[in-house]
């Protein structure tokens, strides 16, 4: 009998509850997808009103090198934007955290263009930045910065009491306080503000291209699904589409497996209760 | 009255070693208002070991912060009779207060390396400190895989990395179990003895401070004034002998005596 099956003669729960976390989803869409199906040939949609799921797999395989350059436009928009706001947000963090004047004087500024809604601002952004790269990245970092932003500061102003009350004891300098007890405390916190970041790069992208525009070569995946309404072809549409969660949760899953590497020795968000 | 005890209305009791420091009238007022400490006097010898005993809030640990630098008195001085060298004051906290991010081994070189002393030249400092609490084979752990105790042994080995003139103790083991702390008390002794260091240690445990000290400094409440030193002249080492004698169920009588006249609650 397998000793991790069962547990003193009872059915071990657990174990079944880590294959539904994965079972459970596959079941949910596939049946999600047959129901799909189903439902575009009872009542007899025409695929460029809504197409089958099949025909979404198929026209994702046949504009595959369309999509995929397109895919390749928005990846490099989100990853450079994503490591802009990496390092304007911690950059600005680290000011915020030395100085209160700095603070004081900034922040309600990052507020306000964090509520600012990105579609607002990004015409204007096309308006004085002639090209369109930076136009994209700045819309997207506008997007991605501020969870980065926000978090950091926390993070660096959590700092145990104690151990500063240490760092003082033991005349450390304000760079070895810093790097050896601020920016290891706020790690935790800029991991959290990354993973939001991530996404959130992601949409800034794809709104920047929206308001950009189809015009230009080498557009991105928002500029592919625009073109695609145009024509009618709600196929590749639905690919595009599937192509940005794809990426969405890619780029979600790749953030979270670099805060688990980070963190799984030390931070009780990443240890697992019976580690 | 108790054989090893003694009364010492004047603060001006240093060990035998000579005077390492002295709190001349200190006192110490928070926010304008808050009056913690009110001409505080207390005189600490070379090698000494001193409890702060009172009921909380009397300013104990606000007394371990003026002689840490972590705070500066609003009246009075705090005085080092040498030179107080850098690096040569070490603070144990209530909690471990160990870096979570980092190795045991790299918490103990934490001390050392602020003061511009690599891991690799700093290893047989680290070693031997950990030696001191029993914890070489932990050097690799991360604090999250030791117990309460351990990280209190933790604590206390970087206390004792950079050789400490004096260690200020704020509540230590208040939060560890009876029997962790017995066993932390005797082993404080053993590297109090090893170490030859001055010890200033806070505590709300009559039977603690007289188990440890040499003299226990009776607190009144806020705002803290020193209302009676009791002398514990029972000679080191101490073990659970002395915890077991007449001697000592007499001293603890006598300081749990002027603890309570001290907070107004005397029969």
């Amino acid at each position: 009998m397998n000793g991790r099956a069962r547990i003193g003669g009872s059915f071990d729960w657990a174990q079944l509850e880590r294959a539904g976390r994965w079972a459970l989803p596959a079941i949910f869409l596939v049946a999600s997808l047959w129901l799909w199906d189903r439902l575009v040939v009872w009542n007899e949609i025409p695929h460029y009103v809504v197409p089958r799921p099949g025909l979404v797999l198929s026209t994702l395989a046949s504009d595959w090198e369309i999509l995929v350059s397109a895919l390749g436009v928005t990846l490099t928009t989100t990853i450079l934007a994503l490591a802009v706001a990496v390092a304007g947000g911690v950059g600005i963090a680290v000011l915020f955290a030395m100085s209160r004047l700095v603070k004081m004087s900034l922040f309600p500024y990052a507020v306000v263009l964090q509520v600012t809604p990105i579609v607002a601002i990004a015409p204007l952004i096309f308006i004085y930045v002639d090209s369109r790269l930076a136009g994209l990245l700045i819309c997207a970092w506008i997007v991605a910065f501020f969870p980065i932003l926000s978090n950091t500061t926390l993070g660096l102003n959590s700092v145990d009491h104690n151990l500063r009350d240490l760092f003082r004891i033991h005349g450390a300098s304000r760079r070895q306080q810093l790097l050896l007890l601020m920016v290891p405390s706020a790690l935790p916190y800029f991991l959290g503000g990354l993973r939001i970041a991530g996404g959130l790069a992601l949409i800034g992208a794809i709104v920047a291209e929206y308001v950009a525009g189809t015009g230009g070569v080498g557009t991105g995946l928002a500029s592919t699904i625009l073109e695609a309404g145009y024509r009618l072809n709600i196929p590749r549409m639905f690919a595009a589409l599937l192509l940005i969660a794809a990426t969405g949760v890619l780029i979600f899953a790749a953030l979270s497996l670099l805060s688990h590497l980070l963190l799984h020795r030390w931070h009780d968000s990443a240890v697992r209760p019976e580690d | 009255m108790a054989m090893y005890g003694s009364d010492s209305r004047s603060s001006s009791n240093p060990a035998a070693g000579g005077e390492l420091l002295a709190l001349e009238s200190v006192s110490k007022t928070f926010s304008g208002s808050i009056e913690a400490l009110r001409d505080v006097s207390l005189h600490v010898g070379q090698g000494d070991f001193v409890s702060l005993l009172g009921p909380s809030g009397c300013g104990k640990s606000t007394v371990l912060r003026l002689i840490a630098g972590l705070a500066e008195p609003s009246t009075g001085h705090v005085d080092w009779r040498s030179n107080r060298e850098s690096g040569r004051v070490a603070y144990v906290f209530q909690e471990p207060t160990l870096m979570p991010w980092t190795s045991v081994e790299r918490n103990v070189w934490l001390p050392l390396r602020l003061g511009g002393c690599s891991f690799g030249e700093a290893q047989a400092e680290i070693e031997q400190a950990l030696g001191m609490v029993g914890l070489e084979q932990c050097a690799r752990m991360y604090p999250r895989e030791l117990s309460g105790g351990m990280k209190m042994r933790v604590s206390i080995a970087r206390a004792l990395v950079t050789r400490p003139q004096v260690i200020l103790m704020d509540e230590p083991f208040a939060a560890l179990d009876e029997i962790t702390r017995f066993k932390l008390n005797n082993d404080l002794l053993v590297i109090k003895e090893h170490s030859g260091c001055t010890i200033l240690f806070v505590t709300h445990s009559v039977y603690e401070s007289v188990f440890l000290s040499r003299r226990v400094a009776v607190m009144t409440p806020r705002p803290g004034r020193v209302f009676r030193e009791i002398e514990v002249s029972a000679p080191y080492p101490r073990s659970d002998e002395f915890r077991n004698s007449d001697d000592y169920l007499s001293l603890c009588k006598d300081v749990s005596a002027a603890l309570r006249e001290a907070t107004g609650d005397a029969p």
